[in-house]
């Protein structure tokens, strides 16, 4: 069995609630204090430091709002690889395994558990290049699958429901203005034209009374 | 393998034909009836706890499981087949209701001309005129026949429309092009929103003539012929790869389960892979299945009827060895022919200066013209044949999906602190103009079992040889310029569509309407089942849904699907009355 192996991050770096100065400026609000430990699933410690660094240049963290850090992708991003999807249960996968036409897709044998440990190996020493040399680094990994399944991933992981383990406090909700799972718009749907109209984000949680699991947490999903 | 007690009617495939088939038989006769369902058993209670973007949208949750499925497709003869390894170009469902839990609800009839397509095509176009290998045909039913057919299928699942053709009389508002309607629609039309209304502003500005689109969703609080109550739609925007947590929209499980759990003659069987249809001297004696724990089962039934996905409708009957397979070089053989898709246009983009609120919608939500479906808009050589439908949908806008969107060219990277502005900027003021245009039948394309690659029983694929010709690049050409049009219209900023002279790629989502493989007709010569979707060769077999189809039509498949089963039951019905029940031939 792996060693348990942790994500530390300050609390205070996850989440919060997003405010707007009258000058449209984003500020991020956040009352929790001291040091989180996040238990990982698939990546060690020092590989959740390589992705979440990759990922906040991808979704950064800057004068628009917050980004992937703040959001927890990287945790999004353990526990789907930790899960069923990292070992391809929903991809068909018997061989023989050939290269085909563009139009056909990913047609390799590698499942996005194999993808991301070759992908980690090019990350090495990432996380301590300055933000333009982890850049440059991005854009020559750009057209390589595992970029691109990160990219996807961190777009996931910004706007999936907190119980995948991103979009933290539902900090990326807030950042555009999704309200989440509503049940209802009957009163709304033909009003509000031109203008926004942005209730409250709430979780599916929130919105059915008691916690729900991802399929990531099936067993044998 | 174990030998359960034979049932009158063993149904393969527990979706909307399945059901309604078993509804029907089991309403109007005594025989017993098993629903095989390979998938699991579903309850619209389950449809709270699965609005998830994440594992039902874009890891699609209500699918069938590719791992243990799926096609594989080349361009041509010419190519090697490849599986499709992820979803896709179109997504089957699985688990009781199928694919009519996570639909939209689009409920068109199809066209007058459709059904006599061939012939009318001759006698327009001439022959000659005609894109190469073209091989639609007549479905051997008229608009007519199946008037009173659309009709039952309207009411019990509740559409929401506007009739544009009452009797004869058109009507503004509706679609003035369908055929002629005896009863207005049994709901009036769902909300419209902000951008559906400045599509029917523009569309009417240029002279043509916008209709909301028809939804299985209920407009407000519904009561069916059987009784069956649904509320009225809230709008939440998880409809399309979801089921609806209100039961709006209609669904196998909340519009047909109800009445059939209480009838004793009916029961549901949910786990079960169905291997092969048994049969013998031109009569079939049952079905082979795996049961949810692995153990092979046989069970005989005097009626089989498959009513599975049309990929599975199609795989069944090549296992199971029934018919002559298809053979496009010689045109011999009908089972895999008339294969069709559905020709998704691109899209033109509409760029607003004002948010949408677009999370709020529903999945059959939208403004539409038919000004250029069928064929009334075409008369000469160079254009298409036939085109298709133009309209903007309301389906519900949700984070993931709907995040990476900005004008063409706005950025260079697609990830970074400037793609992250754009994103942000363009977030929630785009819509787009589509197109779904007919897709014909043509020789080349076909199904068939794969040689190589096998299913997780250890049974051949279902092969697919599908590409897309001319035609369908002039209707994209054509369609395209009516978006702009339309586009231009409606004042906002835009960006023209582009119409795509791409190869038939398995990737990237255009519809679930696959139609045909066992498509009907009045000659076992060019088809594999009769219009009572009997097949030729085992009349005791019935055949349904969209495999049925000798080609696509524009409009969503799910409601003629409904009116050819409640034919067929009336048929299958009627011959039981006169003694002939299990197959002799109608």
């Amino acid at each position: 069995m792996r060693r348990r192996e942790f994500l530390t991050v300050p609390a205070a770096a996850l989440g919060g609630t997003l405010l707007y100065t009258l000058a449209r400026e984003p500020i991020r609000l956040q009352a929790q204090e001291g040091n989180v430990n996040i238990p990982l699933r698939f990546f060690s410690a020092a590989e959740a430091r390589l992705i979440a660094a990759a990922c906040a240049r991808i979704f950064p963290t800057d004068d628009k709002g917050p980004g992937a850090n703040e959001a927890g992708v990287v945790i999004y991003i353990d526990r789907q690889l930790a899960g069923p999807y990292g070992r391809d249960k929903y991809r068909y996968t018997k061989g023989p395994f050939v290269e085909s036409a563009p139009e056909h897709g990913y047609q390799a044998k590698e499942t996005p558990r194999e993808i991301y440990r070759a992908g980690l190996a090019t990350l090495a020493g990432f996380a301590d290049l300055t933000p333009e040399a982890q850049d440059d680094k991005l854009r020559s990994i750009e057209r390589t699958t595992f970029f691109q399944m990160l990219r996807g991933h961190t777009i996931e992981g910004m706007f999936c429901d907190p119980m995948h383990g991103g979009n933290a406090g539902l900090i990326g909700w807030q950042l555009i203005g999704f309200p989440g799972p509503r049940m209802s718009y009957r009163a709304e749907i033909d009003q509000y034209h031109g203008m926004p109209f942005r209730p409250k984000p709430v979780s599916l949680q929130q919105v059915v009374g008691h916690p729900v699991h991802g399929w990531e947490e099936e067993k044998d999903a | 393998m174990k030998k359960l007690k034979p049932v009158n009617v063993a149904i393969v495939g527990g979706g909307w034909t399945g059901l309604s088939m078993a509804r029907e038989i089991t309403g109007r006769t005594s025989l017993s009836v098993v629903v095989l369902e390979r998938g699991a058993p579903r309850k619209s209670s389950d449809y709270a706890e699965g609005m998830d973007e994440l594992d039902y949208a874009v890891r699609l949750r209500m699918m069938q499981n590719i791992a243990e499925e799926t096609i594989t497709h080349r361009h041509s003869m010419r190519d090697p087949a490849v599986p499709v390894r992820q979803y896709g170009s179109f997504l089957p469902g699985a688990g009781v209701g199928g694919a009519g839990e996570h639909w939209n609800g689009i409920s068109f009839r199809f066209l007058e001309t459709q059904f006599v397509l061939a012939s009318h095509l001759k006698e327009k176009f001439g022959a000659a005129h005609l894109p190469d290998n073209i091989a639609v045909q007549d479905w051997g039913v008229t608009y007519d026949d199946l008037e009173p057919h659309y009709w039952r299928a309207e009411q019990m699942i509740g559409v929401s429309g506007k009739a544009g053709n009452l009797r004869g009389e058109k009507v503004a508002g509706g679609n003035v092009f369908e055929g002629p309607r005896r009863n207005e629609y049994p709901l009036p039309p769902l909300k419209t929103t902000w951008p559906g209304l400045q599509f029917k502003a523009a569309a009417e500005k240029l002279g043509y003539h916008p209709f909301p689109y028809p939804a299985a969703t209920a407009s407000e609080a519904y009561r069916n012929p059987d009784g069956i109550a649904r509320a009225g739609c809230f709008y939440c925007g998880y409809c399309e790869r979801f089921g609806c947590m209100v039961g709006a929209k209609a669904q196998p499980t909340n519009t047909l389960m109800p009445v059939l759990a209480k009838r004793k003659s009916f029961a549901l069987r949910t786990g079960c892979w169905v291997r092969r249809v048994v049969h013998k001297n031109g009569r079939a004696t049952g079905v082979e299945y795996v049961d949810a724990n692995g153990q092979e089962v046989f069970q005989p039934a005097d009626t089989v009827v498959l009513a599975t996905f049309t990929l599975n409708n199609v795989k069944l009957l090549a296992l199971s060895k029934i018919g002559a397979a298809y053979d496009p070089v010689t045109g011999k053989g009908t089972l895999g022919r008339n294969l069709t898709h559905q020709v998704a246009g691109s899209a033109a983009r509409l760029f607003f200066d004002a948010p949408l609120n677009a999370f709020m919608g529903t999945g059959a939500l939208g403004m539409m013209i038919s000004d250029f479906d069928g064929d009334h808009a075409f008369n000469g050589p160079d254009g298409p044949v036939r085109g298709g439908n133009i309209g903007l949908t309301s389906a519900g806008s949700r984070p993931i999906a709907t995040f990476d969107a900005y004008p063409a060219g706005a950025v260079k990277a697609n990830w970074g602190s400037a793609w992250k502005a754009a994103a942000l900027e363009w977030r929630d003021r785009i819509a787009t103009i589509g197109f779904t245009g007919e897709h014909l039948a043509y020789r080349q394309n076909f199904m068939d079992l794969d040689p190589r690659y096998t299913d997780k029983m250890g049974d051949p694929l279902l092969r697919f040889t599908l590409d897309w010709t001319e035609h369908e690049y002039r209707q994209r050409a054509y369609a395209a310029e009516v978006q702009t049009k339309i586009a231009q219209a409606m004042g906002v900023k835009y960006e023209a569509a582009r119409p795509s002279r791409a190869k038939y790629n398995v990737i990237v989502y255009q519809s679930t309407h696959i139609q045909g493989g066992a498509i009907m007709g009045t000659s076992p010569e060019t088809s594999v089942v009769n219009t009572n979707l009997q097949h030729w060769d085992v009349p005791n077999l019935l055949v349904i849904g969209a495999s049925a189809y000798p080609q696509n039509a524009s409009g969503n498949p799910t409601l003629t699907a409904l009116a050819l089963t409640y034919r067929a039951a009336d048929a299958f019905i009627a011959a039981h009355a006169k003694g002939a029940a299990g197959g002799a031939a109608i």
